[in-house]
């Protein structure tokens, strides 16, 4: 895989070699891959002058900081109270049928990431998921099928 | 007893005043620091993040402080749920929250101001960044030394936490601070630091524009004014609304009930499980149940159980980690509910479950860990069998 | 002036400095509150909870250690509901740990162990949590073994790993249920940035964090009727051992440490303060020759200033942290490496023994000396230069083992070739010991004289722990060939913990750095705040071992190396010159082993 190592130098040139800075600059590398990887987090740690078990920990304190492989999209049902209530296991289990993966897992194509996530604020109109940044809410099985298909019609 | 007030919707956050958006900024800057403080103070407003500072003390705390830098900073990783209202607010009325940042920045002598928006709310930054730079001009057209930036969070619950909010805008794991010192003394970066919620300094915008006489009118004498509920779960009307503060629970449920309503979340998961037969003796507000406005409406098809054990789940997953009480704490009321329900612990464990949770409000370090107890006490004392059987 | 603060705590009324914290108000008025996370040593965490106390109209239970003093304050550390909640802080804490005390190296030694015992734990009031968190032992690192199913994730070893060592080689990560103590990527702890200093273990309270032990093997050795088993003991170790068996900090015990290895089976019992000598002749001799080399030759490939390398953890931090600054390091070997090289080379010459049937065995108050010993380097003499290392405590241990009652044993000696040391040797012990030593040493050699110190003490290097300490000495009087030094200015410096040599090392890699020559120790206050050293450690006990290792070296007649009668022998009879052929094949490294910074 390509080296990120460009990448990271513009974002600590733009947010400055400091701790305060690595948020964005984890976050600037996770929006391009949907994950973080060892060689990502060394290099951010060089370049900001942290050492790297600090990157580590602190990447993984964050939900949204992947330090494992992810696909292209993530996938992110809403397990809280409300959701749970409007019967988010039927979305679930609807979008593991169609990507024949089980939650936690990634699809074989690497397109597909399917998790959970905590309350998203999206109560009133749940159940409801993330697919990357974008929200989807008020889902049915029927209506998660046609989102999901929309995804998996998209060109690499 | 106390009827309450009767349940009344006000429009003060989502509508809009004047004729041109700038214009809340525009009256604001022409009060004395004195004026705004004064304001605030008879307003009675406190903090709508659900702790219930008073506003006024803590922007009057900061000012009073020396240092060389100050910050102010919006809490928007709105996290708790069965809250979706701040989120509304930024795509609704931005402006009505960087207004009222920017008069704590006249108030304080600060010179920087920081939006931490979730990352749940990314899908928003772009609109939102658009928003900021729009009032940064105006700022500097208005020549007002004070400009306001966008920080994103990265998925923690307990960064709403406003000193582990500071730590992760420094780059850190977000783990809650010792206290004291308090933000107004120090917070991000050590500095002195007025950290509200988005609803706070918008209805800071709209005190300011009213008046806080007015404003304290609305309300009760101990919960003046109105806020907004964020109201899911089982109602025909979910959404969010803004109500005078003070209503009975009864009422309320009346209203937005689907008339089986069994118990209600006051205040998101980390707020009280109130049960139907305490609904008529809670007020909503600070003499009664505080609330950040969330509201989980229960009815009868709905069990406890699978409740309770939602919440602690979500505890255990989101606690930083790092204090025992709420590390260990929310892994063995999770696990303790299991094993009564499986009937591999007595139902007396349930006792010894709510003594640890007991102990985990006054030993936590945060409100995180502190504030499990609310639905784990209320659970046990009110739905017991539906615990164990 | 501080403002004063009256408080009440367990109704005694109490005036304290403000900004002092409950729990110091409190140890001040002889109450004793108990702790877990805290640590002298560190800044407060406040996250352990078990120091929490009850305040007047206050709701929750502040944490002590964390909690400032305030006017009118009113505490009480002993209610029931205090009781109660650190009970169940503690039986909390149980649940998640693997409280198999008695195969646990840190039984009755155990801080949780501790607390346990004082709120009169007797049942296991909440579910075993062991079971979900796929706890794993790193046992790959020659020096550190981490048992993850005993860490309490009190973060001491974070903190000391961050603020002693700015190395940050361990972190809190994950967070919630998950939260743990780990390393870069959950690697173990011998492929990332550790230095194997060790203060993680000296400061961990449970057995989470512990020495690789090599205590069986060595057993093993003396118990071979083939294996001539001989042992050497570092400066600082006499000054502390006695602590493994009541006596005071700061007792020097060499007699009856002697006579214990003695007993305890060693064939040979000989000092690693002879070799530290031995490092000052050949360091000291360094240094003049890199200083001839850049002043009168004009070298450019030749650094200055030199550092000294006789701290294991710190060269491998230097490695790691500056590893394109590996040329300021002296290519000196440390002193028991020195000796491990002898040991099957000189000493087997000597006696007549096959070196092939030595075994080489250090009792060293380091963790990092676990590390050393397995270095490919350290086979100057064909062989494994030091088979084992041992610290001050693995043996106490096997003195325990051999029921020995250390206290009645007699005073015995070192033996001889290798058991004779000057003053200038043990004061290695202390953090500026070897600058000390080297410039006793390097005076001589260039003006021919002591160097002007009342008992050659040379107390401006006394320092405190963890501050730089700089000194300049200037060379009048000087010998011909020593002449280009007549009237220089040598700027030396001294410090302790890595988070010192950070700063040093940064000022050298920007060049601003003033100095000649550098003295660095990774631990607290030098060797005698090793990591191998009794515990618990803190800074009273540091004292008064360091204290002792001035007192002990006022008892030795010979200050300086190079009158140490054996170093003369040594040279005349088999090294030869200084830096030259065999001293140069046996006691210095051919080079530094550059390794990931990330």
């Amino acid at each position: 895989m390509a080296t990120n190592e460009i990448l990271i130098k513009e974002l600590a040139d733009q947010y400055g070699r400091k701790r305060t800075s690595l948020l964005p600059v984890l976050q600037g590398v996770a929006d391009k891959n949907n994950f973080l990887t060892e060689e990502d987090l060394t290099t951010i740690g060089r370049e900001l002058h942290l050492s790297g078990a600090q990157v580590f920990g602190t990447a993984t304190f964050y939900s949204f900081l992947n330090v494992v492989p992810r696909g292209k999209y993530v996938i992110r049902v809403c397990k809280t109270i409300s959701c749970d209530m409007k019967n988010k296991d039927d979305v679930v289990r609807e979008i593991e049928n169609m990507l024949k993966i089980k939650t936690g897992e990634t699809t074989e194509d690497k397109k597909f990431t399917l998790l959970y996530t905590n309350c998203m604020g999206w109560c009133d109109k749940g159940p409801s998921m993330l697919i990357n940044e974008m929200p989807y809410s008020d889902l049915t099985p029927d209506k998660v099928h046609g989102i999901i298909k929309q995804y998996s019609d998209t060109a690499d | 007893m106390n009827d309450g007030i009767k349940i009344n919707r006000i429009d003060s956050i989502f509508k809009d005043y004047v004729d041109n958006k700038f214009d809340y900024l525009k009256k604001i800057m022409t009060m004395s620091n004195e004026e705004i403080i004064k304001n605030l103070t008879e307003s009675g407003l406190k903090g709508r993040g659900g702790a219930g500072f008073p506003t006024g003390s803590k922007w009057k705390f900061a000012a009073e402080q020396s240092s060389d830098e100050k910050f102010v900073v919006c809490n928007a990783d709105e996290g708790e749920p069965g809250t979706f209202k701040d989120k509304e607010i930024l795509l609704k009325v931005p402006h009505k929250v960087l207004t009222g940042m920017t008069a704590c920045s006249k108030v304080t002598g600060a010179k920087k101001g920081y939006i931490y928006l979730r990352w749940e709310y990314k899908f928003m930054k772009n609109d939102l960044q658009k928003s900021v730079d729009e009032f940064n001009e105006e700022l500097e057209k208005m020549k007002i030394d004070f400009k306001i930036y966008i920080v994103l969070g990265a998925g923690a619950y307990v960064c709403g936490e406003e000193s582990a909010l500071f730590d992760s805008m420094e780059g850190m794991r977000g783990e809650p601070r010792n206290k004291p010192p308090f933000p107004t003394e120090s917070g991000f970066m050590g500095k002195p630091t007025v950290i509200n919620n988005v609803e706070t300094f918008a209805t800071s915008t709209m005190i300011l524009s009213f008046g806080g006489v007015n404003y304290a009118k609305l309300g009760t004498d101990v919960s003046h004014g109105s806020k907004l509920f964020s109201i899911s779960g089982d109602t025909a009307i979910p959404g969010i609304y803004e109500l005078e503060l003070g209503m009975t629970l009864h009422d309320f449920v009346e209203k937005f009930g689907d008339g089986d309503t069994k118990a209600v979340s006051v205040g998101g998961v980390s707020g009280a499980l109130v049960p139907r037969k305490k609904f008529k003796d809670t007020i909503i507000g600070w003499e009664g149940v505080p609330t950040g406005g969330a509201m989980i409406l229960f009815n009868s098809t709905r069990s406890i159980y699978r409740i309770l054990h939602n919440y602690l789940e979500f505890f255990e997953e989101e606690s930083c980690g790092q204090c025992t009480p709420c590390r260990i704490g929310c892994q063995q009321l999770k696990k303790g509910i299991e094993a009564v329900k499986k009937g591999e612990e007595d139902p007396s464990y349930l006792d010894t479950l709510a003594s640890l949770s007991k102990v985990m409000n006054v030993s936590a370090k945060c409100g995180l860990g502190q504030s499990v107890m609310n639905p784990v006490l209320s659970a046990v004392n009110n739905f017991r069998e539906e615990l164990i059987y | 002036m501080k403002k004063i603060i009256n408080l009440t705590i367990d109704d005694q009324k109490i005036a304290v400095d403000e900004g002092t914290t409950i729990l110091e108000a409190a140890r001040k008025s002889g109450i004793k509150i108990p702790t877990l996370c805290y640590h002298d040593d560190l800044c407060i965490a406040g996250n352990c909870r078990i120091c929490v106390v009850e305040q007047e109209n206050m709701r929750t239970l502040p944490a002590s250690c964390a909690t400032p003093v305030a006017e009118g304050m009113v505490i009480n550390t002993n209610s029931t509901k205090v009781r109660n909640a650190r009970k169940f802080l503690v039986e909390l804490l149980l649940s998640e740990h693997n409280a198999d005390c008695t195969a646990c190296v840190k039984n009755k030694h155990c801080e949780l162990q501790t607390l346990a015992e004082q709120n009169h734990i007797r049942e296991h009031t909440f579910i075993d949590l062991k079971d979900d968190k796929n706890y794993t032992i790193d046992k790959l690192s020659p020096a550190i073994i981490i048992d993850y199913s005993k860490c309490i994730r009190c973060q001491r070893c974070v903190r000391t790993c961050e603020e002693i060592q700015s190395i940050s080689a361990l972190s809190a990560a994950y967070k919630g249920k998950d939260m743990k103590i780990t390393t870069f990527f959950e690697k173990p702890i011998n492929t990332v940035v550790c230095s194997t200093c060790g203060q993680c273990v000296a400061h961990c309270p449970t057995g989470a964090l512990t020495e690789h032990f090599y205590i069986d093997e060595v057993w093993d050795a003396i118990n071979d009727p083939d294996k001539h088993v001989v042992v050497q003991t570092a400066p600082s170790v006499r000054v502390a051992l006695g602590e493994e068996f009541g006596l005071k900090p700061g007792t020097i015990v060499t007699g009856k440490m002697v006579a214990a290895l003695r007993r305890l089976g060693f064939d040979e019992v000989e000092d690693t303060d002879f070799t530290a000598d031995l490092t000052v002749i050949e360091e000291g001799n360094e240094l003049l020759r890199r200083l001839k080399a850049k002043l009168v030759d004009k070298d450019e490939s030749v650094k200055l200033p030199m550092v000294t390398t006789c701290s294991p953890a710190w060269v491998k931090y230097c490695e790691h942290a500056f590893s394109d600054q590996l040329g300021h390091l002296s290519t000196c070997k440390s002193p028991m490496s020195m000796f491990g090289a002898l040991s099957k080379t000189y000493y087997a010459e000597k006696f007549k023994i096959d070196p092939a049937k030595i075994v080489s065995i250090a009792i060293m108050p380091c963790i990092a000396k676990k590390f050393e010993n397995n270095r490919p380097e350290m086979r100057a003499s064909g062989y494994k230069d030091t088979d084992y290392v041992l610290t001050t405590r693995e043996l106490a241990i096997m003195i325990k083992q051999a029921g020995i009652d250390f206290n009645s044993l007699k005073d015995s000696s070192f033996d001889s070739l290798m058991g004779v040391a000057s003053g200038a040797g043990l004061i290695f012990g202390n953090s500026g010991g070897v600058m000390e030593a080297a410039l006793r040493c390097a005076y001589m050699i260039v003006v021919g004289k002591d160097i002007p110190f009342e008992d050659l003490s040379i107390t401006p290097l006394h320092g405190s722990e963890g501050e730089i300490v700089e000194m300049s000495v200037k060379f009048t009087g000087t010998k011909p060939e020593w002449s280009f030094l007549e009237g220089v200015t040598v700027n030396v410096a001294h410090a302790n913990m890595l988070s010192n040599a950070y700063k040093i090392m940064d000022e050298i890699k920007n060049g601003t750095s003033k100095y000649h020559f550098v003295e660095i120790m990774s631990c607290p206050g030098g060797c005698i705040g090793g990591a191998g050293q009794p515990l618990p450690t803190n800074k009273a006990k540091r004292t008064a071992r360091k204290e002792a290792i001035y007192t002990g070296e006022k008892m030795i007649e010979i200050r300086k190396s190079q009158d140490n009668p054996e170093i003369i022998n040594i040279y005349d009879d088999y090294l030869g010159k200084p830096l030259e052929e065999k001293a140069h094949k046996l006691l210095h490294v051919p080079g530094f082993t550059p390794r990931k910074r990330y």
